[in-house]
């Protein structure tokens, strides 16, 4: 069998195809976050915990009112979303002409509470969501038996990423938002609806994460600290990404979850710091990220 | 507090007798519990990766020790609990104990899971002279590499657990072993000395791979396990690292063919992931709430506050400070080493234990027991969640004296 620095091609295809997963739920994530940090120039450190929160809420909608995973996949997003749509009115709002740390603190004030609450309430160890019916099984890619239900989270990630993409790049809408962000005033000077517009934005910046976590609930435990375990990683592709890029947010997610299936082949130990050692390394040689534009 | 320095000072070997002969004479007028209170300090880990099987439960134990021992023994000492969170980090956790030691007079500082807190904590209370009571970590280097004579490893250790696993499987007929290893202190003892097990009843251990903790995404991992073609893939993790663990496995199709082996797991983790996806496991707990009516009457009083049943750490600690609370009552006093040497000469007897013992390396030996996980179809009630299916008496359970790493064992 070939090999490749001692291990078989095909082992390493399987890891790779891992990666990908996980790079999905990266790119999903760090979307989230780049669009708002893009739109509202507002770091947003709940972010994990509003993850988080969309897992709960389709193992909520599953446990409570016997709403299945697909009926979960449209309702929990809107639900996270409808709570984020809250927090803009009522706390970040006052922060916009404010210095980024102050939305910093504010965001991270959010997620302690929310996660402390789940804390509270349903313990570290958290619940099981099962693996909806429909996409239980795996498909034989001759190297690997990959289950189904990572295939399906490959694709719907990647699809709504770019379709996110293309909205705030191609269309219309889009183009009031950039308008929107680079020049406030003058955009409403033309009668486009600003603050609603930004409101909608953080609205579906939050969705994006919701939807992660209801996307991650069969895989992972839905456990109240699943959002702090992933969000320092995240917020790395962010940057690597460049702050604010959508294109580089999308892309450095998919491109860190494959070098980091990489490291677990090679060097498992260094798995966990191996996108660190990235971010370094691209702060050094490319402050604004690998995407960025220098400001 | 009644460390005498005379040691320190450059007097002549008689007044320095003399010196010592004066200050044991006036301790002994005077009560001997040092301001008349004994303090127990729980540090734990309240809002981290464990908080499930020790944290707030096990605040809630260690509360219940102290209001049935003032109940029942009616002391003439006043006992004051403290609890903090060590957050898991090692640094964290010996501050705190440095901070109880030195400033707020505590006597015995107790739970500490996470084997790098307990380590930490164990070479302060060395220093200070007080004692650890640990009952959440589980490294066996507690006690042998890094054994003292003011600590004692209460509840279960690595050796335990995976030695009771590790045999039951292998007899099962599960002779070839592939090892998904946390990256730390505890992981690697439980690696280690589940290899022993393995190896000394015949069986071969193809590989292991380490992964850091805490790991969500444990699936690359579990497809090496997968690709080595082992029949038994050993869980050397805990807490989520394990219960992610057993739930990709399935997702991926390696259970039921390649069968789990939870080197250290919980009551907590099985109440978590359901019966349905750890049906069969066979897991070594030194507790089980169901197993007589002496545990299932202090579990239901443990249930009634905590809204959960107690884990073998939980109800460890409860066990644990009695017998310490009931040594101190004995002697009349705090001083630590006359408060080891009563705890060291009396059995624990309790619903936690029989008959233990607690050895010079400060290990509390006593019977294990080699649970299995029931069908769904078989449980019952709530927490209706194993079958005994042994019990190991603590001599076979834990690591015997002679192979002691420990050097407080002369041999």
């Amino acid at each position: 069998m070939t090999e490749v620095f001692g291990v078989p091609l095909l082992a390493l295809l399987g890891q790779l195809v891992l990666g990908l997963v996980n790079g999905s739920f990266y790119a999903l994530l760090s979307l989230g976050l780049a669009i708002i940090f893009g739109m509202l120039n507002i770091i947003n450190f709940a972010h994990g915990a509003l993850y988080m929160m969309g897992a709960f809420a389709s193992w909520m909608l599953l446990t409570y009112f016997g709403i299945g995973y697909f009926g979960a996949l449209l309702l929990a997003p809107l639900l996270v979303g409808a709570f984020g749509i809250i927090i803009e009115r009522l706390l970040l709002q006052r922060l916009y002409r404010l210095d980024h740390l102050y939305g910093l603190l504010l965001t991270f004030g959010l997620a302690l509470i929310i996660e402390g609450l789940f804390r509270d309430q349903f313990g570290v160890s958290g619940e099981t969501y099962e693996v909806p019916e429909a996409l239980t099984g795996a498909i034989d890619l001759g190297f690997m038996a990959l289950p189904k239900y990572r295939v399906w989270v490959i694709g719907v990630s990647t699809l709504v990423c770019f379709a996110t993409w293309a909205i705030i790049e191609k269309t219309r809408l889009g183009s009031y938002l950039r308008a929107a962000t680079e020049n406030p005033q003058l955009t409403q000077a033309f009668g486009v609806n600003v603050p609603l517009m930004i409101m909608m934005t953080y609205g579906f910046g939050v969705a994006l994460a919701a939807l992660a976590g209801v996307m991650a609930a069969p895989i992972f435990q839905v456990s109240p600290l699943m959002g702090s375990n992933l969000i320092i990683v995240v917020f790395a592709v962010v940057v690597i990404g460049g702050m604010g890029s959508i294109l580089g947010a999308i892309v450095t997610g998919l491109m860190l979850g494959l070098v980091e299936g990489l490291a677990k082949v090679f060097y498992p130990e260094a798995s966990a710091t191996v996108v660190f050692v990235i971010m370094a390394i691209v702060l050094i040689i490319r402050p604004a990220g690998l995407f960025g534009r220098e400001k | 507090m009644k460390t005498t320095r005379t040691n320190r000072f450059q007097i002549r070997p008689m007044a320095a007798i003399a010196a010592l002969a004066l200050t044991m004479a006036c301790g002994a007028a005077r009560a001997e519990i040092s301001d008349n209170v004994v303090r127990i300090g729980v540090l734990t880990d309240m809002s981290g990766a464990y908080s499930d099987l020790a944290g707030p439960g096990a605040v809630t134990a260690a509360k219940m020790a102290v209001e049935d021992f003032i109940a029942k023994q009616k002391p003439g000492f006043k006992v004051e609990l403290v609890s903090a969170d060590h957050q898991n980090k090692g640094d964290i956790a010996s501050n705190k104990a440095r901070e109880w030691f030195d400033r707020d007079q505590v006597d015995v500082v107790t739970e500490l899971v996470t084997s790098s807190t307990a380590l930490a904590v164990m070479k302060v209370a060395k220093e200070k002279n007080r004692i650890a009571l640990i009952t959440g970590a589980g490294s066996s280097r507690i006690t042998n590499e890094d054994c003292n004579d003011v600590s004692v490893h209460w509840a279960y250790d690595t050796y335990a657990t995976g030695n009771g696993t590790g045999r039951a499987v292998v007899k099962q007929g599960g002779k070839t072993w592939y090892f998904l290893t946390a990256d730390y202190a505890f992981g690697q003892s439980l690696e280690k000395d589940t290899t022993a097990v393995i190896l000394a009843n015949g069986g071969k251990v193809l590989g292991s791979v380490r992964h850091p903790f805490p790991s969500t995404d444990l699936s690359s991992y579990l497809l090496k396990a997968q690709a080595s073609g082992a029949e038994v893939i050993g869980l050397a993790n805990a807490g989520a690292d394990t219960i992610n663990s057993v739930k990709q496995a399935a997702e991926f199709g390696i259970t039921p063919k390649q069968t789990l082996a939870g080197l250290l797991m919980f009551i907590t983790d099985i109440n978590s992931l359901g019966l349905k996806a750890t049906q069969g496991m066979y897991l070594t707990e030194a507790f089980y709430w169901d197993m007589n009516p002496e545990t299932r009457a202090w579990s239901k009083r443990f249930y009634e506050r905590q809204k959960k049943m107690p884990t073998m750490v939980q109800a460890g600690l409860y066990s644990a400070i009695t017998h310490y609370l009931e040594a101190v009552k004995a002697i009349n006093s705090d001083d630590t080493q006359k408060v080891m040497a009563q705890m060291k000469k009396v059995p624990v007897n309790d619903f936690f234990a029989k008959n233990g013992k607690i050895r010079n390396d400060g290990l509390m030996e006593h019977d294990m027991f080699l649970m299995q996980v029931k069908k769904p179809a078989d449980s019952h009630y709530p927490w209706d969640y194993y079958n005994v299916r042994a019990t190991i008496p603590g001599a076979e359970a834990f690591e015997p004296l002679s192979q002691s790493r420990c050097p407080l064992i002369k041999k």
